[in-house]
């Protein structure tokens, strides 16, 4: 019952950094939820954005608060009537909101995209998506980032 | 064939639930009958399917004291439902008598004194013999066996033989899958080695490749059996890598990705499932929300969080199992499947009573056999208890009350952390402290018993972080476990407010002074999921403990103050 998954394949990729321990990393000052409503009226242009159409995959617990992997999907036929402009990625608590931005075309096909992020604290993680036509839709999840140790 | 026990002056209730009456109580076949094993397992000939569930057992292969929680509080929209009902409130609920066969195996009420009446539970032995009886009167072709994981760790046998002893014994009784959780903290290569060798699948949709992100493991099985297709989908404990030790299995990445479950459903609906099964180590209330977000799972056989609940509980169409756990109880599903719908079923959480129960000899024997090298050190003789020696319920146990003593002392440390494991057997007052019954309580691969500074407001931080792996009113956040058992420090904790806000009162027993935000403290403890943890493995220090203080006398712990 062996499975051959890419690991498998390449034999002897990079292991992943180890988990850090009871101690808590200095804190700067985090973005409050006002930079980060900011941060989501200069990408929205200050439009409200609806529900639906965009879908945040992401933990509810992070396994490592350095590398958490995140997933947007957008539901749209992509052509060039109606597609998705642009996906951005934002996390209420940390230092800086905007963690990424992807810009997609027709020619894209798909409107989804996977990156891993920081996350040095519970916060929530939000993706917003802007339509050809200026529509906005976002997505939120809370991830959850534990101190680790002594759960059981 | 059947001890003293015989005269048992009640049966055990046999649950007789079809999936339209799942409010009902739990009939009793009749009152006032002696108990033997046909009580406990005979059956009708309902339906056209079997469905038999162990889960949790934790390595225990033979039979047990377990004492079920008297502390179980669950929070947000599930305050005071199943599990979250103990001792007199749960007799209540399933019209119970108090003092029966079944207030013994599924409360803490009057536990001590039960159990020297009713005997240990359990014994992989006498399972095997409920399994052999099922399949003979199913016919082989008609039943389906699940192994919901936590099986391969908990034992001082398990530990020496990284589980190989489970596995040979377990291969016995023929699962047709099992998903897991301990099992995983024997490491990679170790899991990768025993799972290729299994007879059966290993399954877990939630277990992926950390650095590409897709499936590590198979997700789901379709077995034809009784002239239906039952899709099996596995589903291991979603935080392991974070409650486990990660650095063990730094390849997997886990999760509940409830996506994945859905999409694995809709596969197994199209490749022609009659009945869908859910084969969970989610934890009884992750799986009691799961159920209501992903449609089109018509059983959810729980674990992790080790309930054992009479009757099951449905949400929508959707009926959850919870079977127990260190093989107290086999859960029983007989179905009525129909081309394409689970039409009907009746369940019995049937109680492993050893001693009415026989033993089955092929297993008895396979039991000795991986026993046998190391019968001499289990059978050692460490020390005695005075009193009752359980682990479970929410805040603490007297083992726990024990390990944190030996911490103290021997770590000479002023406050000791022990985590809040929901494995570890009980020992009834007067017993012989074992080896074997020290490892029951301790048995794992990290068991490193730290010595660290820590200041008060860290521990705080670490009390705030557990309790909110516990008591999060969204089950999708709980982790399953305990919470974690503090010696040498007493606090409050009010379970319904937020994280950073629960932990209060935060106080030095010895002193009465309350704890200094800005101080390091002297801290013991064990089973850090940190890869560099130093200090001698736990049960060296509780061994070395009762070296010096050969009779334990537990005693009421007060430290913790519940407030809401």
């Amino acid at each position: 019952m062996t499975r051959i998954t890419r690991r498998t394949l390449l034999s002897g990729t990079a292991s992943l950094a180890a988990i850090a321990g009871l101690g808590l990393l200095a804190r700067p000052a985090w973005a409050s939820t006002e930079a980060a409503q900011e941060a989501v009226d200069a990408f929205t242009g200050g439009k409200k954005p609806e529900t639906g159409k965009i879908t945040l995959t992401a933990p509810e617990i992070a396994e490592n608060g350095n590398s958490v992997p995140v997933t947007v999907e957008v539901d749209s036929p992509m052509t060039e009537g109606d597609y998705v402009a642009s996906v951005t990625i934002l996390a209420d608590g940390n230092p800086n909101p905007e963690v990424a931005t992807f810009h997609f075309t027709p020619m894209s096909g798909a409107a989804a995209a996977t990156t891993r992020i920081r996350l040095a604290k519970t916060q929530n993680v939000m993706a917003i998506a802007k339509m050809s036509d200026g529509s906005v839709y976002s997505d939120q999840k809370e991830v959850k980032v534990t101190i680790g140790g002594c759960g059981g | 064939m059947f001890s003293r026990r015989e005269f048992l002056a009640a049966t055990v209730a046999l649950a007789s639930i079809t999936g339209s009456g799942l409010s009902g109580r739990w009939s009793r076949a009749a009152a006032q009958q002696r108990m033997t094993e046909d009580d406990l397992l005979g059956a009708s000939d309902f339906g056209n399917l079997t469905l038999l569930h162990v889960t949790d057992i934790h390595a225990q292969l033979k039979p047990v004291y377990f004492r079920e929680p008297a502390v179980n509080i669950g929070v947000g929209a599930v305050a005071g439902l199943p599990p979250h009902v103990t001792g007199a409130d749960f007799l209540k609920l399933y019209d119970i008598e108090p003092g029966s066969p079944e207030a013994y195996a599924l409360t803490s009420e009057d536990f001590g004194a039960l159990a020297s009446q009713y005997g240990r539970m359990g014994g992989l032995d006498r399972i095997a013999t409920i399994v052999r009886r099922a399949r003979a009167e199913r016919g082989d072709g008609n039943v389906i066996l699940l192994d919901g994981g936590d099986t391969w760790q908990g034992s001082f046998t398990a530990n020496e033989t990284a589980g190989a002893d489970m596995i040979a014994c377990m291969n016995l009784l023929k699962p047709d899958a099992m998903t897991g959780h301990w099992e995983f903290t024997y490491g990679t290569d170790r899991v990768n080695e025993a799972k290729e060798a299994l007879p059966f699948p290993f399954l877990g949709s939630n277990v992926f490749d950390a650095e590409w992100d897709e499936p590590a493991f198979d997700a789901w099985q379709m077995f034809e059996r009784g002239g239906s297709r039952v899709a099996v989908i596995g589903q291991a404990f979603p935080y392991t890598p974070i409650a486990n030790p990660r650095w063990l299995i730094p390849d997997w990445s886990f999760g509940i990705r409830e996506e994945e479950v859905a999409r694995h459903v809709e596969a197994a609906r199209e490749a022609g499932a009659d009945v869908v099964v859910l084969l969970s180590h989610n934890g009884f209330d992750v799986d009691r929300a799961l159920a209501a977000r992903v449609p089109g799972i018509d059983i959810i056989l729980t674990g992790h969080t080790h309930d054992a609940l009479p009757e099951p509980v449905k949400v929508g169409k959707t009926v959850l199992i919870a079977s127990g756990s260190n093989g107290k109880f086999l859960s029983r599903l007989d179905l009525d499947i129909g081309k394409g719908e689970l039409k009907d079923l009746r369940y019995r959480l049937i109680p492993v009573f050893s001693d009415v129960i026989a033993p089955d000899t092929e297993m008895s024997a396979k039991i000795d056999e991986v026993r046998a090298p190391y019968e001499a050190k289990l059978a050692q003789v460490i020390g005695q208890t005075e009193g009752l020696l359980y682990r479970r319920g929410n805040f603490n146990g007297t083992w726990d009350d024990l390990i944190c003593d030996a911490l103290l002392a021997e770590r000479d440390a002023e406050i000791a952390l022990s985590p809040g494991f929901r494995w570890g057997t009980s020992l009834p007052a007067g017993s012989d402290i074992t080896v074997e019954d020290l490892h029951n309580a301790c048995a794992m691969t990290y068991p490193a018993a730290y010595r660290s500074k820590m200041s008060g407001d860290m521990l705080r931080l670490v009390l705030e972080d557990v309790a909110d792996n516990l008591f999060n009113a969204d089950p999708y956040y709980q982790q399953g476990g305990d919470m974690v058992r503090v010696g040498g420090m007493g606090f409050g904790i009010d379970p319904t407010r937020e994280i950073g806000s629960r932990i209060s009162d935060m106080t030095i027993l010895k002193t009465g002074e309350p704890i200094d935000i800005a101080r390091d403290y002297v801290v013991a403890g064990w089973a850090s999921v940190n890869e560099d943890t130093e200090g001698p493995p736990i049960w060296d220090v509780v061994e070395n403990y009762l070296k010096a203080n050969p009779v334990y006398t537990p005693r009421e712990n007060r430290s913790v103050t519940v407030k809401s």
